[in-house]
């Protein structure tokens, strides 16, 4: 096997550097490079309404929503180790939750949709908890089971309106608030995310997914951690739920869809895992895609499932991994 | 050396299968004391380890510290207690940098309550800490990637990882294996400090030349079991730990 | 004697089903997400052949499952082969995979493809008729499971313990590398394993499918099925995954008699959480909670 004569050569770009800590504050076009990305970001979010149509802002809250899910199942999967293949019971738990509360008692969005938030975080969070001791796969496996499980419940014991649904649920009041409520929960989780990461509760997760061992040497409970974390994806799928059922005015066995599962779980490994940000991405370019596909029915999920394959064997680090990179470093053949 | 019994293991006993790992150990360890634990490969040295930090669960007998049973407790209740191992197999947290390595046994409850619930800049006491343990904090050593660090200081950061917790015991498996001769020399008096400081220590060692300057006691195990106990070179003289380690003479006539 | 019969049989069908799924995971530690696609699959595969080509339909099952066994051989080779080691991009990948096949046999209009829509599908039984044991009519298809159960577990226990092959799939199983080191290959191994399991999940396909119809729909209860059996049992016990099969079996006929079929699932959840709460590793399992790193 002849040895290579040449090899690429990784190095962070200077700007980088001159921004690292404090020294991000001395000029204008350090803190231009560190804030333009986060500020692009928000911009375009909050722009993306003003300019488009009544079709497409409706589709717009869909991708926050999957975004929602995306967010959560990367912070799961990455920061500590469990890999959830089932969003959907997020959104079913937090859209039943909030659908019945506000069929049931009349009460109005603005209350079941953070009462949804909050029970329905702690009801996935005890569901989830017994496989929580265990080694990761457990929660695989339990997580995949469990939407499907609620259905044949739900079915089973015809409760909270079985195979129909209930409709008539609450809507928001016009179309602009739909929007800019979720784009803003969007937004408010992503930043709130990457805080939680650096601060030392991200760190100990992180150690709990290289070697949960060490971690319980140095005194820390594992499964008390792993059950915070959760609870915290959760919190964000059930708003997403509660969000979705007030959205269209209904609830039905639909939301523990198949869709809600997979499409996170796409738009995460194209977006780039770990980076937070690339599952957001990823949700705002699936669900789009997905929405202009409806017409070729499964072919949709085929074809998320093809992308995320794809992305997995060719270029595992994703799309907000390798911009990223782009961004920090800049690469250069070098001589052997 | 105060004299009192702070570790004391009674009839230990754990069979992995048809395999007898340990059997019917039994041994006490004085507060302030370093006691060596030596024996040829496969006598079940680190199952002791496991054993008594609570990552396996033993079939028979108990383990006491400072006067508790904590048989059966999980390992991280035992780490609170002030009872701390290292692990042979080097295993940081390879992806993030040294110092944050250390972040986790200081957020651990046991810290937290010494700092009085508040727990502060975490981030400077892990640069501390790596400091009194020999990482040049001028050659920006803490900040390497974990993954990235060579075997010597991987075994400081084993022990670091360790005194974050503010132990009063430390079972140390196997810190001098794979180090070179320097590197172990300078690792001593790091030991020397930490007894020094009032922590016990037990450790688990092939080195016997360097484990013999700091051990006060040594016991010998072989085959699961513990074969003898005593001052190292009283120990060595034993005929059955000479058996052990070299087998016996075949006579020839 | 009805519970009994009809309870052995159903325990016989979740046994067939999960026998598969437990080779591939003891083996290579993989959780073969797509073994519920294959089931189906090879359930389609076989009537396309029947209907469609009209052939003889022993000859069609034999084609059917040396299909799968292919299909399972290439899953492994594409994809799993890449991600070896990564548990977590294991995980979603063989999920991603059994919906491509699932969600795929659902697709309508692609290049004149209709799609497997509608309960139209079934395929008929290998031998008509029913037999009477006891004052019980039971059919023989219903017999046929049973035997091709009983009959493939004692082959496998036969070629695991006596073929080079299927011991050099034990030793993978009990220790990767200790087996590597004596001259077994891990990933050739892991594709056998691969290729058996898909070839058991589409034998339990075409012996189980006559019963009803077949519908795509099923390919996730039938991997939810294969997954409850080796949770209750415990991942990678054999023994486990019988008792398994047979507690689930039983369970699941008896609450429909007392209960009504409805409550099927119900007591499966149940049963599933709790083993989880009482004895997480599972009824026969041999791992530990607590994983043993050290």
């Amino acid at each position: 096997m002849a040895l290579k004569d040449r090899r690429k050569k990784r190095l962070d770009r200077s700007i980088k550097v001159r921004t690292g800590g404090l020294y991000a504050l001395s000029s204008w076009s350090e803190m231009g490079y560190l804030i333009a990305p986060r500020l692009g970001l928000i911009l375009i979010l909050a722009a993306l309404p003003l300019v488009l149509d009544m079709y497409w802002q409706r589709v717009l809250c869909s991708a926050g929503i999957f975004a929602l899910l995306a967010l959560g199942f990367d912070f799961l999967a990455e920061y500590a180790g469990l890999v959830c293949l089932g969003g959907a019971l997020f959104i079913g738990v937090g859209g039943y939750i909030s659908g019945l509360l506000n069929s049931t008692f009349g009460w109005p969005a603005l209350v079941t949709i953070p009462l949804a938030t909050f029970f329905g975080a702690a009801v996935c969070t005890v569901i989830l908890l017994p496989c929580l001791r265990l080694r990761g796969i457990y929660f695989a496996i339990v997580s995949f089971m469990f939407p499907l499980f609620a259905v044949f419940i739900i079915i089973a014991l015809g409760v909270f309106g079985s195979t129909e649904g209930i409709t008539g649920l609450d809507s928001f009041p016009n179309i602009w608030v739909e929007v800019y409520l979720i784009i803003g929960v969007v937004v408010v989780a992503l930043f709130a995310m990457r805080r939680l990461v650096s601060e030392d509760i991200g760190v100990i997760l992180r150690g709990i997914k290289d070697n949960d061992q060490a971690v319980r040497a140095s005194g820390i409970n594992v499964t008390a951690y792993k059950t915070r974390a959760v609870f915290i994806a959760a919190l964000i799928g059930c708003f997403g739920g509660a969000y979705l059922s007030h959205l269209y005015g209904w609830l039905g066995l639909s939301l523990f869809a198949m869709d809600f599962s997979i499409l996170p779980i796409a738009a995460t490994v194209m977006g780039g895992m770990g980076s937070l940000v690339g599952p957001v991405l990823g949700a705002f370019i699936l669900t789009p895609m997905s929405e202009a596909l409806r017409g070729f029915g499964q072919l949709r999920v085929v074809l998320y499932c093809l992308i995320l394959i794809g992305f997995m064997l060719y270029k595992p680090e994703g799309l907000m991994n390798y911009l990223q990179r782009k961004y920090e470093q800049y690469e250069h053949w070098e001589e052997v | 050396m105060s004299g009192e019994c702070i570790l004391e293991v009674r009839k230990l006993s754990k069979a992995f299968g048809g395999v007898q790992a340990i059997r019917n150990v039994h041994f006490s360890l004085m507060e302030g004391e370093i006691l060596g634990v030596i024996g040829p490969n496969g006598s079940g040295k680190t199952t002791l380890v496991n054993l008594i930090s609570g990552f396996v669960r033993p079939d028979t007998g108990q383990v006491f510290f400072k006067g508790k049973e904590i048989t059966g407790l999980p390992p991280h209740k035992i780490a609170n207690l002030g009872l701390t191992r290292t692990f042979q197999v080097m295993r940081p947290y390879h992806t993030l940098s040294a110092f944050k390595n250390l972040i986790v046994p200081l957020n651990s409850p046991r810290v937290r309550q010494s700092r009085g619930g508040k727990l502060g800049d975490t981030d400077a006491v892990a640069i501390d800490i790596l400091d009194e343990v020999g990482f040049e904090r001028d050659a920006r050593v803490p900040f390497k990637t974990a993954g990235s660090l060579p075997l010597g200081y991987l075994k400081r950061l084993e022990l670091a990882r360790c005194i974050a917790l503010k132990p009063e015991v430390i079972i140390c498996d196997e810190v001098f294996s794979g180090l070179s001769m320097s590197e172990i020399t300078s690792m001593i008096p790091l030991l020397e400090r930490l007894r020094m400081d009032g922590i016990t220590m037990i450790m688990i060692e092939h080195r016997l030349r360097e484990l013999f300057r700091l051990a006060d006691k040594v016991i010998v195990m072989n085959f699961g079991e513990k074969i003898a106990e005593g001052i190292p070179h009283e120990v060595m003289e034993n005929e059955m730990v000479k058996k052990a380690y070299w087998g016996t003479e075949k006579k020839t006539s | 004697m009805e519970i009994l019969i009809y309870g052995t049989v159903n325990s016989i069908v979740f046994a067939l089903i999960a026998v598969g799924f437990t080779l591939v995971y003891g083996v290579s530690r993989v959780p073969n997400f797509a073994h519920g696609s294959i089931y189906v699959l090879v359930g389609f595969f076989t009537w396309s052949l029947v209907n469609d080509l009209k052939l003889n339909y022993a000859l069609a099952i034999f084609i059917s499952i040396a299909i799968s066994a292919v299909v399972g051989l290439l899953i492994y080779r594409v994809v799993l082969i890449r991600l070896r080691g990564m548990a977590t991009s294991e995980i979603i990948a063989s999920f991603a995979v059994s919906l491509i096949i699932l969600e795929g046999l659902r697709m309508q209009g692609i290049a004149g493809f209709k799609g497997f829509i509608g309960p139209f599908y079934a395929l008929p039984p290998f031998v008509e008729g029913k037999i009477q044991i006891g004052d019980v009519f039971v059919d023989y298809q219903r017999l046929i499971i049973v035997g091709t159960g009983v009959s493939v577990v004692l082959l496998l226990w036969l070629f695991t313990h006596y073929t080079k092959t299927g011991l050099s799939l034990r030793a993978i199983a009990q220790d990767e590398r200790a087996a590597m080191m004596l001259g077994v290959h891990s990933d050739r191994t892991a594709m056998i394993s691969l290729a058996i399991g898909s070839a058991l999940a589409g034998l339990a396909a075409v012996t189980i499918l006559p019963l009803g119809n077949i519908a795509a729909e099923a390919g996730y209860r039938v991997l939810i099925y294969a997954l409850a059996v080796c949770i209750i049992g415990g991942l990678g016990s054999w023994g486990g995954a019988i008792l398994a099969s047979f507690v689930i079996g039983f369970a699941m006929k008896i609450s429909t008699a007392l209960f009504g079929a409805l409550w099927e699932s119900v007591v499966l959840v149940g049963t599933i959480i709790l083993i989880l709460l009482l004895r997480p590793s599972g009824l026969l399992g041999k791992q530990k909670e607590i994983e043993e790193r050290v």
